[in-house]
Formats: structure tokens, sequence, C-alpha cells
């Protein structure tokens, strides 16, 4: 049989319906297509895929049993590695992990790991029913601050080598950024809800509202007869440029829009928790979280364009992500960098109730310069070239900067100069004896699966630690 | 779930409630403040702290019936629960070294300036308070201010009980006769800690003010409660509620805090309908 070059496609919600739902854009593959998405595997010897992932999962191994259409063996073998499949399987930035470095790719298109994960994870999420094998408790205490993906992994690694496991959660749903970031029509909820559902069975302890820092503090969990404790508090305080009118009414930052559509379900009727439907919204900035602030912005209504200083090539978004976003159609202003944002004000009526919201954001027109100490290209301004870009709000989505709320109660505990906490990168080690930590706490917004990374990082290593001190 | 110890009317717009909550009554200190849920599919709402009782694990939080979460938190009664209750968030307010404080509440802001004038006159500071009221039904808390200050001024907007005007008078008034404060702290409406400041910033006496800004976590993470502070960008969630007054720039926040305006009308007005038929 001849190879197809290409991976099998994604079937997805067309464009045009999907700019106007909630519901996820990629459907996933059925069993046929994921056999012959896992027939293109060469099968080959050195196995690259896996220096390319974060966790390390076998891909080979669980490929081969899709290919043999052992789907729960492939899932056994994928949740020995990952505790998210089905998470990682719909956000993990495969084009520059595992799938950048298959050998198949060299010539054509990679296999479609990710999908191939997805599908593993989906069958056995639709199709499992039999119970999990758990493990002798090994008497060990550890607590986990924060339900992210560092957090979870952590916990579910921990868990299945008999720890009992306490994730404390500061709101008041487990999930963290893949409940209050990642939107619906990337990440459906009730996927977070089951990955997390699978982690209780484990005997992981989650409790939500509970704030790390002010609840109870780190060195009370040591009291509380915790033996180590894991930080993954993620990310912090939203940045914002610093540039006149971000204080109009209009202006949120990526966070805070993102928290009231996903967390807060403000896209639906009738929701408690309001959020702005804008006819016309400016996104600032070019990654993942922009996307997805502009995804969800268009959804609720709006033309939406994505603001980014630089060029196509340089946006640090998922290509398929910003794929997702032209085909719906969102515009992108590039090598435009913003100067203002506007506001309506009219100084013969202090009343009037437009008074402070946003009309417009002045940008200035960039080209790229030599390249900056990162390699990435510098843009610079073009004195005179400011024009305005009429919109009714402003997302800043240009990153955060770790939460404050851990370092500042921890004695002990180093930080960097931006607040990230100081760590081993092998273990997650922190300068403080049985704390570890991993994910955007430590190295400021970053990805899921990085998150993962180090989570699993922080389970070996605290694993180490108290099975030596016994 | 959490549940609702004590259910007592303050007044007709203001519910005090004793909230079980061991863990965030053991920390809670005055000008902290909690998030709460009243349901599942709730508006999370910050609620600064009126009260703890470490012993029994209960907080008290005293709210005024303004919007659609206030009106579906005040339906609930003594017995029943609120679906998340979380906290101590924020810094508390700083009283060490304090020794004569002159503390300002207006309307439902008394319920937190209380606790902050009850922690001084337990450290032995010498309290003056001035609570204001539209008029004499909207009075709240004056006996625990009585207890809590060694001098008390009631005011009202229209005179129906205590002095008749607004809260910058008298406190004008005590400065000007030559009492001398370490600081004044002013805990109400916006416009009233504008006023206050007004007030205090030509005699340079420090003056501290509890911003209660729009929050969505409340643990610094959305940035929706940012005010400016001193030219920079602050977070009322970690760095705050408190901040010097001479440096928070009022007219931006007032014009923030309306910022879901007609959200807000609507809810209360779609759920005073619902509440009626409901009676009815």
């Amino acid at each position: 049989m001849a190879l197809q070059p290409e991976k099998h496609r994604m079937p997805v919600q067309s464009p045009e319906l999907r700019a106007h739902n909630f519901k996820e854009v990629a459907l996933g593959y059925d069993e046929e297509t994921a056999v012959s998405e896992a027939l293109r595997c060469l099968n080959c010897k050195n196995r690259p895929c896996v220096e390319g992932c974060p966790v390390n999962i076998s891909i080979l191994e669980f490929i081969s049993k899709i290919r043999s259409r052992d789907f729960e063996g492939a899932y056994k073998v994928i949740s020995d590695s990952s505790s998210l499949p089905a998470v990682c399987g719909r956000v993990c930035p495969q084009e520059t992990q595992c799938e950048s470095k298959c050998t198949l790719g060299i010539k054509f298109e990679p296999v479609g790991i990710g999908r191939l994960e997805r599908f593993v994870a989906d069958y056995h999420n639709a199709n499992y029913s039999g119970g999990i094998e758990l493990p002798v408790p090994n008497g060990h205490r550890v607590a986990v601050v924060g339900s992210g993906p560092s957090g979870l992994t952590c916990a579910g690694d921990l868990a299945k080598k008999g720890y009992k496991v306490t994730v404390f959660e500061a709101l008041h749903l487990a999930g963290g950024v893949l409940v209050y970031g990642i939107p619906e029509f990337r990440l459906p909820k009730e996927i977070v809800k089951k990955e997390v559902e699978i982690l209780t069975k484990y005997g992981v302890d989650v409790q939500t509202n509970v704030v790390i820092g002010k609840t109870l503090t780190v060195d009370e969990l040591f009291d509380d007869g915790f033996e180590a404790v894991f930080i993954g508090s993620g990310a912090g305080l939203p940045r914002f440029m610093g540039i006149p009118g971000e204080s109009l009414k209009g202006v949120y930052s990526a966070n805070e829009f993102l928290t009231r559509s996903n967390l807060m379900k403000a896209y639906l009727d009738g929701a408690h928790t309001p959020i702005m439907h804008a006819k016309k919204v400016a996104v600032v900035g070019g990654g993942n979280v922009a996307m997805d602030a502009a995804r969800t912005a268009l959804r609720l209504g709006a033309e939406v364009y994505i603001v980014y200083r630089r060029s196509m090539d340089e946006l640090p978004a998922r290509k398929e992500e910003v794929g997702h976003a032209e085909e719906e159609g969102i515009k992108f202003e590039l090598l435009r960098n913003p100067v203002e944002i506007l506001g309506f004000d009219d100084p013969q009526d202090r009343r009037n109730p437009k008074n402070g919201f946003v009309t417009g954001l002045k940008v200035i027109k960039c080209e790229l310069g030599e390249p900056d100490e990162k390699g990435r290209r510098r843009p610079v301004e073009i004195p005179g070239s400011e024009y305005v870009i009429p919109v009714d709000c402003v997302i800043m989505a240009i990153g955060t900067s770790p939460n404050p709320l851990i370092k500042n109660t921890t004695a002990g505990l180093e930080v960097n100069r931006h607040g990230g906490i100081v760590v081993e990168e092998s273990t997650g080690k922190t300068s403080k004896e049985g704390v570890y930590a991993g994910g955007d706490a430590v190295t400021g917004a970053a990805t899921v699966i990085l998150a993962m990374g180090a989570g699993k990082a922080a389970a070996r290593a605290i694993d180490e630690y108290l099975s030596s001190k016994t | 779930m959490y549940k609702i110890i004590t259910k007592r009317e303050l007044n007709p717009t203001v519910t005090m409630m004793d909230i079980y909550a061991p863990l965030v009554a053991k920390k809670a200190q005055a000008g902290q403040f909690i998030i709460l849920r009243v349901d599942s599919d709730g508006e999370r709402i910050p609620l600064t702290v009126a009260g703890y009782d470490r012993e029994k694990g209960t907080v008290e939080i005293i709210f005024q019936i303004v919007g659609g979460t206030t009106m579906r938190l005040n339906q609930k009664n003594e017995g029943e629960f609120i679906a998340d209750f979380v906290g101590p968030l924020g810094c508390a307010t700083k009283t060490e070294g304090l020794k004569k404080v002159c503390i300002v509440g207006g309307g439902v802001g008394c319920a937190i300036a209380l606790p902050v004038a009850r922690k001084l006159h337990e450290q032995g500071a010498e309290v003056h308070s001035i609570i204001g009221f539209r008029n004499k039904d909207l009075l709240i808390l004056e006996e625990e201010f009585k207890a809590a200050s060694n001098k008390l001024t009631v005011m009202t907007d229209d005179g129906s009980y205590g002095r008749q005007g607004v809260v910058t008078v008298p406190l004008k008034e005590a400065i000007e006769s030559g009492e001398h404060y370490d600081e004044v702290i002013a805990i109400g409406p916006l416009i009233m800690m504008k006023c206050v400041v007004a007030t205090t910033k030509p005699y340079n006496i420090p003056t501290t003010v509890s911003m209660n800004p729009i929050m969505i976590d409340g643990t610094g993470m959305c940035g929706g409660c940012r005010l400016t502070v001193g030219g920079k960008t602050r977070f009322a969630c970690v760095d705050g509620p408190d901040f010097n007054g001479f440096e928070v720039d009022f007219d931006e926040a007032m014009a923030r805090s309306s910022m879901y305006a007609d959200f807000e009308k609507r809810e209360r007005e779609g759920l005073c309908n619902l509440f009626k038929k409901e009676a009815d």
C-alpha cells in the first residue's frame, strides 16, 4: 500500500457554523481513520518522537496498539506517562514537539500523533466501564497547590505510586487554566471534569475554595502532616502595555475576558456573570491566549482584529489555531503596535452613559529590524504612520507574571526578579526543603504540556525524596 | 457548601449573615475580604469581612441588596447553604503604631469600618468614628460603633437622625478644632472616600481608603480589579483593598464601576419580577 503523504484530515465543524457556537471545533477521528493514520507510522527504531514529548509517552507502542485495534491497550500505554490524555490530544503543540521529530516528517507530513492520542483518550472515556487498579497506599501525604495541568499531573503520578494526595484549588472548580482559560470550543469542560474524576478514583482529594498563601500557608501544610508540597499555582497578574486608556470601560485582560466566558459561563444566555458583547474587538498579542480570546469574542458576535507587532512568521500561536482563526474570519492587523486606547468623552454632559467607553485603538505601523537576543526580528515603528482602528473593546493578551500570593507568605522560598519560583530544572526542587514547583508559577506563561512535564518531574523527585527519608 | 448560621436584617436593604467557614474564620482580619457564590451557576462577588468568630468557625458578612447576586443571597435563610465561600483575601488593614484615628464610614461601608474600629479600640488607640447614612431608616451598627469608639458622630443626609449633613463636615471641624489624627480611615461609597481625601489632604493627614472594585477570581489572576494608584496599575485583590487615599484615581474607579450598569439593571428587574411572581 502506498504511503499517504499527508495526515488524515481532522473532521471539523465548518467555519461558518462554528463562528456562531461554542461547541468543539475539531470532531475527532473515527476508528477507521485512526487505524489508517496509525498505519502511516514507519515504526522506526530510534523513536525520535518520544524525545520530543515532555512527558515521554511511548508513542510507538500506543500507535502499534491502535494498528492492532487494541484501543484500550493504547490508552493504557499513554496513561502510564500522561495523566491527562484527552486534554493533551487537544491542546499540545505537537507540531513543535513529538510530530516535529517524526521520521516521516522529513519527506512528508508527520504522523498525526496528537490526533491519535485524542482518539484513544476519547475512545476510553466513551467505552471503558471497568475499574482501575488501585495502588497500595504507602502512608505518605503530599499536598499539591493548584489543580491546573502541572498540579493534576503531579497529583496523578504520586497517587498511582500510593501517595495520599490532596490538591488545593483557589477557585470553585478544579482544572486551573483548562477551565478558566482554554475555551469550550477547543477543550470541552466535560473532558476536564472527566480527567479530574479519574484522578479522584485514584484517591486524589481535591479541595476547592482554598487559597494557599491566604486560607492556609505552605508552612501550615507541613504542620498538618504533609511531607512534601508541590506548587503549581499558575499564572498570575496580567500584563498591560502602560499606554493611555487602558482603564477605559471595554478594556479587558485576556485572563479576565476568558475567565468570564469559560469559568463563569458568561457566553450562555441567562448567565449571572456579565461579559461585554462588543461589536468590534481588537485583541493585542499573538499567542495562543490571544487566539482564544479573539475566537471567543467572535462567537459572542463581534468583528475581531488581532493586533500584533511582528509578522505572520513570528506569530507565537500554534499554526493550527491561527489557521482556524483565519477561517472563522478573524482579521490580522500585523506589524502594528498599539500606542493609545481612545474613549468616548462628552464634555457637555458628564453623565452621558457612553462616557469612558472605548471607541478605538490607535496603532502605529512597524517594520522588522535586526533580530533581538532571542533571534526574533525586532519590530521598528515607522514614524508618522499612526491610525485608529475603530473598536469598542480591547483585549490585552500580552502575558502574565507569576502569582504573588505564595512567595509573599512562604519564608525561604527563592524567587527570581520576575517573581517566578526558582527551581532545579530536572526535579522542580525549590530552595525550601520538601517544596517543589512547576508550571507557569516557575516559568511564567507557557504551555499545558510543559507544565505537565514539570509536574511529572516533580512527582518523580518527591517520590525519591520521601522514599529516601524513610 | 457553606451553611448560613444566622441571618439578620439590619435595615430593609442591608442584611447580616454568619457563614460557617472555619478555615476562613481562623485567619480573617479586619480589612480583608471573601468571595462567594450563592448557587452553582452563580457569579463570584467580593464582600469585605465584617467580623469573625474563630471558636465557632463563622465569618460575618454584611451586604446591601443592590444587584442580582445580593438579591439571590438575601433569599437564603438560616440553615440553608451557599455554594462557595473563599478567603480571607487581600491584605489586612494596617493598624500598628496608630494611637489616634478617625474612622469614617458611609452606608453599608460602616460594616467594614466596624472591625477596623474594634481592632484599633482593642489595641488601645483613641478612636473617633463618624458614620453617615442617607436617612434614619438606613442606619446600621450604631450601638456597635459606640462600643468601639471614644467618640461617635452619626450623620444623615436628610437630618432624620443625628446631625444633618455629610461626613466630611464633622471631620473638617474636628481637624480644625485641633484633633491630631495619626490617620483617617475612610470606607464607603467612592464619592464619599474621594471627598474625605479632599478634606484631609490640605492638612496632610495620612488617609487610607478601602476599594471595592469589580472582581472575578480575587486571587491575582484576572486583573479586573485594577486601579490606578500613584500613577501605577495596582490590583485591589492582592495589593489592596486598602490604598493610600491621596494616590487613588477615584474618577477612573468610579467610571470603571459602572461598566456593567445595564446588565445589572436588567438582572435586578428580571429578578424582581421573578420573586414577585413566586410570592403571588
